[in-house]
């Protein structure tokens, strides 16, 4: 170290290194620095953009304030957050098999919507012609084939030639999306291309019209943790994701295991389609899965791929969505402030974990160690 | 004029829109970076440059200082934009689909909120004739052809001769293709990269101003761009991440997608509605088949950059 100086070569000013173990509040408490800085910087966005703010800076309080009240203000609010975490979280939780494989699935948004597609052209033509309880049971399984054979189709050609399946994914979503526009002109010959409310086919009430929902996803992350953690199926595919030859040396089937991943993965978003059609919108459009197969990825990711961790991940994302729907209407701005808040807090989030992976060393350090 | 160049015209014109956006993309994934936030990038870009046009769309400024100063502020928009993404990925190795679906979502929703706060009368209508210059006022269908279309095609033409002719490009293929080996030549990898990215979101930017200022010219414009952000990052594969082949690939896409509507007008075909969006759904179905082909066929030319998608860190082994 000593002869490098002597010699007159110029160290680089920071020095990287990667870092392993750290305390796990310590992480916690990066990521947490990162929220409360990006709120920081919500609030400075926001000051530019609301007219409002500008006139009353005073009204800062009420801005911060409205993450709160637009989640849980009332229990008609907090019910609402609840059930859009849980679509969240359900196509959260598909994507994680997928992802923890390196199969880098962006296709939720169809999956899902194909899912929705299945359901309810399953009620359109056979809904209160047979018994309410076989409907419900055929509308499921169409969403869960339909959500099957979406993932499948990229699987497919990744294990047979490694075809790119980020981007044959991200293809298949507009896909559905006109496939679903399709069937909307097919269905509603109108012109105005917007399914009425079916009457049939609604999934039961429990407690309220979210309750079901809410312990389907909660039901599934559990489920979905032991699967991944404690079998041998979740054990395969955590090889797969390290390293696809250590795989193939202990003798893993890597193709089988890729189709029949992505087959649970494309059956969970469809499972959510399900959700989707039967338990809240009994319609569809184009825009029924609304983006949520993006955010996903973003939940599954900062989750660390752990299905306990996109409870909270899910929930902040949704909290800051609704606290910033609260805030374009208590403000009166466009509504796609939400948007924007969101991105801001996730580049925080995601830029805090270089802190947490990375160790950095600065030149005057090493200088001081060395002397000593 | 014959129905079918007014049909090829509009093509074209139409297909400016994701030349733009692919010609950024293709720099930004030749340094490995899969960037998934381009549709946020245009929006951004789009809106940077109407917020220019509506400080200085009614001024008394020369007309082509007002273009000028247009396409200046999108591209420095969609350059912040662009930073943002490679500050993220480059400095601080997160991962790209994440950030850049991040940076969609950011840039989509800022570019709404900005957009609504702009008067539609004072950046769309006087400027728009300004962009439209050498044809503006004709009667005929190639008075939808002006600045920024021929910009977008010299734009494609060069970045194919620097990215395929040149040391810089050579150099820059390498990054993409095995950033250690590059760095190992003394190539300077993360330079590169950041210059790669923020360069191509500024082209890619360019399209979102173009959509909105020219080619659809209306106040609902921006609207609806976002969904084109998409199906540029299509054409990437269509055109085999080739900037020049973006050209051809624009216009085969933005036929399909206007076909829907010309096709109405021809009295020897017969459409129904349900044919419409089977229509603009082959754009994806043949970037689909592209990608499948390539893949099958395995030749080393057509594939994607080696290294996409994978962060550098030099002390990884």
């Amino acid at each position: 170290m000593a002869g490098t100086h002597a010699a007159g070569v110029r160290e680089p000013l920071v020095h990287l290194s990667r870092r392993t173990g750290m305390p796990f509040w310590k992480s916690w408490l990066i990521r947490l620095a990162a929220l409360a800085a990006g709120l920081l910087i919500c609030g400075a966005v926001a000051f530019i953009l609301i007219e409002k703010l500008r006139d009353d800076p005073g009204k800062l309080g009420d801005f911060y304030c409205a993450f709160i009240k637009g989640s849980f203000g009332t229990s008609r609010k907090v019910w609402k957050m609840l059930k859009n975490l849980a679509i969240l979280l359900s196509i959260s939780l598909a994507l994680t098999p997928a992802f923890r494989m390196r199969f880098w699935n962006i296709g939720a948004e169809g999956q899902t919507l194909v899912g929705v597609l299945g359901a309810i052209a399953v009620d359109f033509y056979l809904g209160g012609k047979i018994p309410e309880g076989l409907l419900i049971a055929l509308m499921f399984l169409a969403a869960l084939l339909c959500g099957g054979v979406w993932g499948l189709i990229p699987a497919v050609f990744k294990a047979k030639w490694n075809t790119n399946e980020t981007l044959f994914t991200l293809m298949m979503n507009y896909v559905a999306t006109f496939l679903v526009s399709y069937f909307l002109v097919i269905w509603v010959p109108s012109g105005s291309s917007s399914l009425a409310k079916l009457k049939y086919g609604k999934l039961p009430t429990l407690v309220n019209d979210y309750f079901l929902i809410v312990m389907i996803a909660l039901l599934l992350t559990i489920g979905l943790y032991i699967y991944l953690n404690y079998s041998k199926h979740g054990y395969e595919i955590s090889v797969v994701g390290e390293s696809v030859n250590t795989a193939k040396y202990v003798g893993i089937n890597v193709r089988r295991v890729i189709l029949r991943t992505m087959i649970l993965s494309g059956v969970l978003c469809g499972l959510t389609g399900f959700l989707i059609a039967s338990g809240l919108d009994r319609t569809i459009t184009t825009e029924s899965v609304g983006g949520q197969g993006f955010t996903a990825i973003m939940v599954s990711w900062l989750a660390n791929f752990n299905p306990l961790m996109m409870i909270l991940t899910s929930g902040l994302i949704q909290i800051l969505n609704q606290g910033a729907a609260q805030i374009s209407q208590d403000f009166n701005v466009s509504g796609a402030l939400p948007s924007v808040i969101v991105g801001i807090i996730l580049f925080f989030i995601i830029g805090s974990e270089f802190f947490i992976n990375y160790r950095l060393h600065f030149r005057h350090h090493k200088t001081r160690e060395a002397i000593r | 004029m014959n129905i079918w160049l007014n049909f090829l015209i509009d093509s074209l014109a139409f297909g400016a829109t994701f030349m733009y956006g692919s010609t950024g993309e293709i720099l930004t994934e030749k340094a490995g970076h899969l960037n998934l936030g381009i549709p946020g990038i245009m929006c951004m870009g789009g809106a940077g440059g109407c917020l220019m046009l509506n400080l200085i769309g009614t001024s008394s400024l020369p007309p082509f200082l007002i273009v000028i100063l247009g396409i200046l502020s999108s591209v420095l928009a969609a350059m912040l934009m662009g930073l943002i993404y490679s500050f993220l990925t480059v400095t601080l190795r997160a991962n790209q689909n994440v950030t850049g679906l991040a940076l969609t979502t950011f840039g989509v929703g800022l570019m709404k909120v900005i957009m609504s706060k702009l008067s539609p009368t004072v950046y769309l209508v006087t400027p728009k004739a300004y962009y439209r210059w050498p044809f503006a006022g004709r009667q005929d269908s190639l008075q939808c052809l002006g600045v920024l279309f021929f910009l977008g095609v010299a734009i494609a033409a060069v970045s194919s001769i620097v990215l395929y002719r040149t040391k810089v490009g050579l150099h820059l293929r390498a990054v993409g293709e095995n950033p250690a080996t590059a760095d190992a030549v003394g190539i300077n990898v993360t330079r590169y990269k950041y210059a790669a990215t923020c360069i191509g979101s500024g082209i890619a930017g360019l399209g979102g101003f173009y959509y909105i200022i020219d080619y659809m010219a209306s106040q609902e414009a921006y609207l609806s761009l976002e969904a084109f952000g998409w199906l540029s990052i299509a054409l990437v594969i269509f055109a085999l991440w080739r900037p020049a082949r973006t050209i051809i690939g624009s216009t085969i896409f933005g036929f399909l997608f206007s076909c829907s509507s010309f096709i109405t007008n021809l009295s020897f075909i017969q459409v129904t509605m349900a044919m419409k969006p089977l229509l603009k759904m082959l754009p994806y179905v043949f970037t689909i088949i592209v990608l499948i082909i390539s893949s099958v066929r395995n030749k080393r030319e057509n594939q994607p950059p080696q290294s996409l998608g994978l962060p550098y860190f030099r002390e990884n082994r």
